[in-house]
């Protein structure tokens, strides 16, 4: 039983407890993105070619292999890092190289990047190299784009077509 | 003893205690039992998420609108339930930091404690998981964030196979599966949770996990009150699509995701981990602490009685079938040394300890002892502290070398004798002291129950002095010449009033009419 002289402490008690609680399980309020703005993310998982060329086995090298894995062709498992660039009109705002995942350096290479971006027309343009040769980029597309207030903007690579995907 | 920082927070901590304690009373004071109320608030949320997963829909495009019905239709309970369920866990959250601050605070965290300590870390990992899919089920903006944020954060560490966050891309990437796998989380973690909790208390004796019935009863009526008038709302339903403005986010649990937005996720890890492992290695860095020696049982005096298991906070004392057939009990007490942390309550307890016995001139044995402060060397204390005292309110304080400062009492008339812990006091040494006429009054004083350094002193010495547990002050003992009074160690001024007022109350008592053979063997 409450002794008559606590009622009032614990009425007062309680309720800063209550106040305590509920004020911040949602207070003070956070900015997360600027609502004016849009949300420009480039995502995308790919593999690079393979670094060595495949080689073709001869009738007797196969003959040395178990039936189960005469494979005609023998490849190199490692892939090249893979270089991705992007540039919002004309200004270069990503540029990473990515190792492919993996012990053996045979999986993917991952990007990830969000920025936030103003809002109207851009020109947004995207850079991939994951061939051997290190002068040329082997994909690159361009998109002029009309963002909105907190629209999210992706940059993807459709790996079924092997090209650029905006979205 | 510790650095000044924790000193600082630490009498801060006790002056708050004592205020709310009369603001409140002692029993609705939660301050004493927050890993309890913890255990409380658990229950609470694990009660009413049973609720709530009857209703809720695991799928992509229903998740936010089974709960938004529940919430706007069904206010009255659905809504109710709800509330409580998010409200429970971050009270669970607020009582479970107070908790971590006030063992710190109070040095409760190395020697024997270490364990409890060090199994407490993976319970805040595991409550604000918890927390923190539980928002993800709701689906709404603030869901959004979360999961973008949290799978942005996984991703920094390169184990998935897959991008977590490619989850997130655009609203066709998301499936119903997905939160068939979230509510199995979001079920598994709490279940988890539950038994890193009960390892957490493992070894504690006499665990509290259930919080004073009235602290219970306020609560409760104070979170449904909250529940109703500031009833818990979704956020617009998540668009993958739209980036996320203004949030209210629930901050006992995301306060580390700002810091993610702001520093990355290498800083929100390291920091994450950082503190984490921080907080398990500290029992290790209480290097200045010496670790006193294990209470010792001398197993021909020990006859099994079980008093020392019992009293023994820790559960450092077990009883064991004996073998060595120096008794003729089938039991033996035996102390597990790394879980002791001699405190002497089990000294205290034992049924062997007598301050009367064996006759002058030979040591006082006991069944168990504390190496660096045996029972025979409490007597002779008792004896020397209490020798030249003058007049005719003399009075011996006994008391705990973790609360009030006893020297700041000494006078002609005032002797005083700190313990490691006042619960290693056997009531009959008062009776000692009263039959050798050492003393007109004897004075004990206690931490606070609650804050005692060990474990459930201030407890026992109250109960034993008010004979409801063994070993019980004698009824013959003059009780109006004993007092008892609670002391932290920032109340030595309100122990000096305490003193005084017993001192004018003892003068004006009637003197003590002692037998004639006490009157002989004073004497002698």
């Amino acid at each position: 039983m409450i002794k008559p002289r606590y009622i009032a402490g614990q009425a007062v008690a309680y309720a800063a407890f209550a106040v305590m609680i509920a004020y911040f399980a949602s207070n003070p309020v956070y900015r997360h993105h600027n609502p004016d703005n849009a949300l420009l993310k480039l995502s995308l998982t790919h593999a690079g070619q393979k670094v060595g060329e495949c080689k073709e086995r001869s009738a007797e090298e196969l003959a040395k292999l178990p039936p189960n894995m005469r494979a005609k062709q023998s490849c190199g498992r490692e892939r090249n890092a893979v270089t991705l660039e992007m540039d919002i009109d004309g200004v270069k705002v990503f540029s990473q190289v990515a190792k492919p995942a993996g012990l053996s350096g045979d999986g993917r290479s991952r990007f990830y990047d969000s920025r936030e971006i103003k809002t109207g027309r851009h020109v947004i343009t995207a850079r991939m190299r994951d061939g051997n040769d290190p002068t040329v980029f082997d994909q690159v597309a361009e998109v002029t784009v009309e963002l909105v207030p907190r629209q999210v903007f992706v940059v993807d690579f459709d790996e079924e077509n092997g090209k650029f995907e905006f979205k | 003893m510790s650095n000044p920082i924790k000193s600082a927070v630490r009498a801060g901590l006790f002056r708050f205690e004592s205020g709310w304690d009369m603001l409140v009373g002692r029993e609705s004071n939660p301050m004493y039992c927050l890993g309890a109320m913890s255990w409380f608030f658990f229950w609470v949320v694990g009660a009413t998420g049973l609720y709530l997963f009857v209703p809720y829909d695991t799928s992509a495009v229903r998740a936010w609108s089974s709960i938004e019905h529940i919430s706007r239709e069904q206010w009255y309970w659905g809504g109710l339930i709800r509330s409580l369920h998010r409200y429970g866990s971050d009270a669970m959250v607020l009582t479970m930091m107070l908790h971590l601050l006030r063992e710190w605070a109070l040095d409760r965290y190395h020697g024997a404690r270490w364990f409890a300590w060090f199994t407490g870390v993976p319970l805040i990992w595991m409550v604000f998981s918890s927390g923190i899919t539980g928002y993800w089920l709701v689906w709404d903006e603030l869901a959004q964030y979360l999961a973008i944020g949290t799978a942005e954060w996984m991703d920094f560490l390169g184990i998935f196979g897959q991008s977590i966050a490619r989850n997130f891309l655009n609203p066709g990437a998301l499936t119903d599966r997905f939160f068939t796998l979230l509510i199995f989380i979001h079920i598994a973690v709490p279940l988890f949770l539950l038994m890193a909790m009960w390892v957490h208390i493992l070894r504690i004796n006499r665990a509290n996990t259930n919080p004073p019935r009235p602290l219970i009863i306020g609560t409760s009526i104070m979170l449904v009150a909250l529940s109703l008038i500031h009833p818990a709302q979704s956020h617009p339903p998540a668009d993958l699509g739209k980036a996320i403005g203004d949030l209210n986010p629930d901050w006992y649990f995301m306060a580390l995701y700002p810091l993610y937005d702001a520093k990355g996720p290498l800083v929100t890890w390291a920091v994450s981990i950082g503190a984490s492992m921080f907080l398990s290695l500290m029992p290790w860095m209480a290097f200045r602490r010496k670790r006193r020696a294990a209470a010792v049982v001398t197993s021909d005096i020990c006859n099994g009685c079980g008093n020392c298991a019992s009293d023994c906070p820790f559960g450092a004392v077990v009883l064991r079938p004996r073998t060595d057939g120096l008794h003729a009990s089938a039991k033996l007490a035996v102390v597990q040394p790394d879980l002791c942390t001699s405190c002497g309550m089990c000294m205290a307890s034992c049924n062997k300890t007598n301050p009367f016995l064996p006759h002058a001139g030979e040591t006082r044995n006991t069944a168990i002892d504390i190496p660096d402060f045996t029972f025979d060397l409490m007597v002779k204390r008792v004896s020397a502290r209490t020798h030249g005292l003058v007049g005719k309110n003399r009075v011996l304080v006994i008391g705990c070398e973790h609360g009030a400062v006893l020297d700041h009492l000494k006078g002609p008339s005032v002797g005083v004798l700190p313990l490691h812990c006042t619960g290693m006091m056997p009531p009959s040494l008062i009776d000692y002291v009263f039959n050798k006429d050492l003393a007109d009054g004897v004075l004990v004083t206690a931490c606070r129950p609650g804050e005692c350094f060990y474990r459930l002193g201030p407890e026992w010495t109250e109960l034993r002095m008010n004979g409801e547990r063994v070993p019980k002050l004698r009824g013959a003992v003059p009780r109006d010449r004993v007092r008892l009074f609670w002391a932290a160690s920032t109340e030595t001024k309100a122990l000096m009033s305490e003193l005084a007022g017993f001192r004018v109350a003892l003068e004006e008592l009637p003197p003590i009419v002692r037998p004639e053979s006490t009157r002989r063997r004073v004497a002698e």
